[in-house]
C-alpha cells in the first residue's frame, strides 16, 4: 500500500469537509439547550439532508466544469408536484414518489439536451430553464398548500428515526450514495464526467463519451434535486412555489459544494464531500441560534461564510510561478 | 506611419453600422417587428405612440442595468449580483433621503456609490483573486442581501424616494418623452463612446478575446476588469434608484426580476457570451425585445405561472436560434 499518499490527496477535500462538519456540529450540540439528543440530531439531519441532496445534484454538473443555476427551481417544482401526487394509499403514494423523481429526471435531461445539443453556456441555459421550472411550480401551487389526502405515513417514516436513534434522512442519504453515487463514480460514464471536467479537449482526444457524460451529469442533477424536493414535501406535508427559496437553495448548493472540496473548475471532488459541505454549511447557519444572536443576521452571516469559502480558491495564486499563467 | 494609417482604416471600416450589419442584431430587430405585429393583433392600442413610449419608459430601467451587464459579458465574465445590487441602490438612496437636506441631495450619489463599492468587491475577486465571476458575484449578491435584510429588518423599507429620484424616473419632457428614456440615452451614448472611441473600450474587447494577449500588449487587464465590474455595479444600483423613483419606494426583492432579462437582453442582442464580440445597438434591440415580450404576455392576460414558462422558453428558443457557441468548441 505504497500509494496511500495519493489516495489521501485525492480525498483531501472530502476529509477536510468531514472534519469541519464534525467540529462545527460538536460545538452546536454542546451549546444546544437540549444537548446532544436524538431529537436534536433528527431535526438537524432533516434540514441538512434537504441541502445535501441539492448539493449532490450541483456536484454532478460542477464536476463537468458546468454549473446548474436551475437546481433550486427543480427542487421547488418537484416539491410542489410532490405535495399533489404523494397521496392516497401507500402503493399510490409510492407511485407518486416515483413520479416526482421521474419529473426531476426529465428536468435534468432537458438541461442536458439544451447544453449539449443547443451548445448554450450552462449558466445561461440553466437560468432560462430555471424560469420554466419556476413557472411550472407556480402553476401547480399558486398559493402554498397541500393535498387533502397527503400520505403522511410515508412522510413520517422517511423523516423519522430508525430503531429510535438513527435519523431516517441520514439513512436515505447513505442509501443514495451506495445505490447511485458509487456505481456512477466507477462506471465509464462517471469517469468520463471527471475527464470532461479536467480537460474536455483531452477527453475528446481519448475517445471518451463526452456527450453521454454531460447528459447523465445534468440528468442525475435533476434526479437529486427532485429527491430534495420530495424530502421537502415529506417534511412540510405541503408545497410552495417560493422564488426566493429556490434561489437560496441554488446558492447554498454552490456554497456546500465549495466547502465540500469540489473544484468549481471541474474534475475534482466527490458528492460525499458535498454532503459534508452541506451539513457543515447548515450547522454554520444554526450556530447563530444557539449563540442567541439575532436571526436577522443569519443571511448576512451565511453570505460572508460563502464569500470567504469561495475566496479560499485564491490560495492557488501562491502556486503560480509565471504571471502569464494567471490568464488562461 | 503607413502602418498607423492602415490600422486606422480597419477601425474606421468597422464603425459604420450600416455597412456591417451583424446578423444577430438584424434578427433581434426583426423579432421586435414580429412582436409588434403579434401585439397589434391583440389590441389596437399596441401601436399607438403613447403605448410605445410607455414601453420605452419601462425598457429604460432594464436598459440601464443591461448596459453594465453588457460590459462585463464583453470581458467574457458575468455579473450575477444584479438582483441585490439593484435593491441596494434603491434602498440606500431611499435611506439617505431620510437624513435631512444633505441626504436628499446626496440620495442618488450615495445609492450609486454603494453599487460601485459592491462592483469593486466583485471586480477585485475576479481580477486579482482569480475567482470565477459567476461564483464570486453570487457570493457578493448573498452578502448584499444579508446587509439589506439587516438594514431593513426583513420588511419593506419605509423611507420614500427623493424628489430628484421621482423626477428622473417618472417625469416627461415635451411630447410625452419620459425622462428615464433620456437618462438611458445619455448612458447609452456614453457607453458607445467608451467602447468604440477610448483605449479602455478597446481593452475590454481585447480582454474578452484573449486576456493573455491583451496583457502582453501592455494592457493592465486586471485593473480594466475591476473597473468593468464597478461600472456594472454602479449601473445596476442606478437602475434600482430609477425603479425606486418610479414606485416612490424601494422593496425587498425588487431586483430579482432583472437578472434573467438583463443577461437575455445582452445575449439576444448578439453579444457573445464568451466575450469579445458585440455592439451596444444590439443590446438596445435586446432590451426592447425583452420588454415587448413581457408586455405582450401581460396583455394576453396569461397568469404569472404561464408567463414564466413562456418567457423562459422563448428566451431559450431565441438563444438557440442565434446565441450559440461555435461548433468547433470541444
Amino acid at each position: 500500500m505504497s500509494d496511500w499518499r495519493f489516495r489521501l490527496a485525492e480525498r483531501r477535500g472530502t476529509l477536510i469537509a468531514l472534519a469541519l462538519f464534525l467540529a462545527l456540529f460538536a460545538l452546536y450540540a454542546s451549546k444546544h439547550p437540549a444537548g446532544f439528543t436524538a431529537n436534536v440530531v433528527q431535526t438537524a439531519a432533516n434540514k441538512g439532508a434537504l441541502l445535501a441532496f441539492v448539493a449532490m445534484a450541483q456536484t454532478f454538473v460542477v464536476l463537468t466544469a458546468g454549473i446548474d443555476l436551475s437546481a433550486g427551481m427543480i427542487f421547488t417544482f418537484t416539491n410542489c408536484l410532490g405535495s399533489y401526487i404523494v397521496a392516497g394509499s401507500t402503493p399510490t403514494a409510492l407511485l407518486g414518489c416515483a413520479g416526482v423523481l421521474a419529473a426531476g429526471l426529465a428536468c435534468g435531461a432537458l438541461n442536458g439536451l439544451i447544453v449539449i445539443y443547443g451548445r448554450l453556456q450552462p449558466i445561461v441555459a440553466t437560468v432560462a430553464s430555471g424560469s420554466i421550472f419556476y413557472g411550472l411550480a407556480l402553476w401547480l401551487r399558486p398559493q402554498p398548500g397541500n393535498s387533502d389526502n397527503f400520505n403522511s405515513d410515508i412522510a413520517d417514516f422517511m423523516t423519522g428515526r430508525v430503531f429510535g436513534v438513527v435519523p431516517m434522512s441520514l439513512v436515505a442519504l447513505f442509501a443514495v450514495v451506495l445505490a447511485i453515487w458509487i456505481p456512477f463514480r466507477r462506471s465509464t460514464t462517471g469517469r468520463a464526467v471527471y475527464a470532461v471536467g479536467s480537460s474536455e479537449m483531452a477527453a475528446y482526444m481519448s475517445g471518451l463519451p463526452i456527450r453521454r457524460a454531460k447528459f447523465w451529469a445534468y440528468t442525475l442533477a435533476g434526479l437529486f434535486a427532485s429527491i430534495g424536493g420530495l424530502y421537502l414535501s415529506f417534511i412540510t406535508y405541503s408545497g410552495e412555489a417560493n422564488f426566493a427559496n429556490g434561489g437560496t437553495y441554488t446558492l447554498f448548493s454552490i456554497a456546500a459544494v465549495v466547502l465540500g472540496g469540489v473544484s468549481l473548475f471541474g474534475g475534482v471532488g466527490s458528492a460525499i464531500g458535498a454532503i459534508f459541505g452541506a451539513l457543515a454549511f447548515r450547522t454554520i447557519g444554526d450556530l447563530l441560534f444557539v449563540f442567541d444572536l439575532d436571526p436577522l443576521y443569519q443571511p448576512l452571516f451565511q453570505g460572508v461564510v460563502l464569500l470567504l469559502a469561495v475566496c479560499t480558491g485564491a490560495a492557488q495564486l501562491f502556486r503560480i510561478r509565471n504571471r502569464l499563467d494567471l490568464f488562461q | 506611419m503607413s502602418e498607423t494609417a492602415g490600422g486606422g482604416g480597419v477601425a474606421v471600416r468597422r464603425v459604420p453600422l450600416l455597412r456591417h450589419i451583424d446578423p444577430a442584431v438584424a434578427t433581434a430587430f426583426a423579432c421586435i417587428v414580429v412582436l409588434l405585429l403579434i401585439g397589434s393583433l391583440y389590441s389596437r392600442e399596441f401601436l399607438s405612440p403613447g403605448y410605445l413610449l410607455q414601453q420605452l419608459k419601462v425598457a429604460s430601467f432594464l436598459g440601464v442595468i443591461a448596459t453594465g451587464m453588457m460590459i462585463v459579458i464583453l470581458l467574457g465574465q458575468i455579473d450575477l449580483s444584479v438582483p441585490w445590487a439593484v435593491a441596494m441602490g434603491g434602498m440606500m438612496a431611499c435611506a439617505a433621503t431620510a437624513h435631512g437636506q444633505i441626504g436628499v441631495i446626496g440620495a442618488i450619489p450615495f445609492g450609486l456609490l454603494c453599487g460601485v463599492a459592491l462592483g469593486l468587491l466583485n471586480g477585485f475577486g475576479v481580477a486579482y483573486l482569480r475567482i470565477p465571476s459567476m461564483i464570486i458575484t453570487l457570493a457578493v449578491n448573498a452578502v448584499a442581501q444579508g446587509l439589506m435584510v439587516v438594514h431593513t429588518g426583513g420588511f419593506s423599507p419605509q423611507d420614500s424616494a427623493s424628489a430628484a429620484m421621482r423626477f428622473i424616473a417618472t417625469g416627461e419632457v415635451a411630447f410625452g418623452i419620459p425622462h428615464s428614456l433620456i437618462v438611458w440615452a445619455i448612458i447609452g451614448a456614453g457607453t458607445v463612446f467608451l467602447l468604440n472611441r477610448t483605449s479602455y473600450g478597446r481593452a475590454v474587447y481585447a480582454i474578452g478575446n484573449r486576456e493573455r494577449a491583451a496583457f502582453l500588449s501592455g494592457v493592465d487587464t486586471q485593473r480594466a476588469v475591476m473597473i468593468a465590474f464597478a461600472i456594472s455595479g454602479g449601473l445596476s444600483a442606478f437602475g434600482g434608484i430609477l425603479l425606486a423613483g418610479y414606485a416612490s419606494k424601494a422593496a425587498q426583492a425588487m431586483g430579482d426580476a432583472y437578472l434573467l432579462p438583463a443577461i437575455a437582453a445582452v445575449v439576444l442582442g448578439g453579444t457573445s457570451i464568451l466575450g469579445g464580440r458585440g455592439s451596444y445597438i444590439g443590446t438596445v434591440a435586446g432590451v426592447i425585445l425583452i420588454t415587448l415580450l413581457q408586455s405582450i404576455l401581460s396583455v394576453m392576460q396569461i397568469p404569472e405561472s404561464g408567463r414564466q414558462v413562456i418567457y423562459g422558453a422563448v428566451i431559450l428558443l431565441m438563444m438557440l436560434l442565434y446565441g450559440r457557441g461555435r461548433r468547433a468548441e470541444g
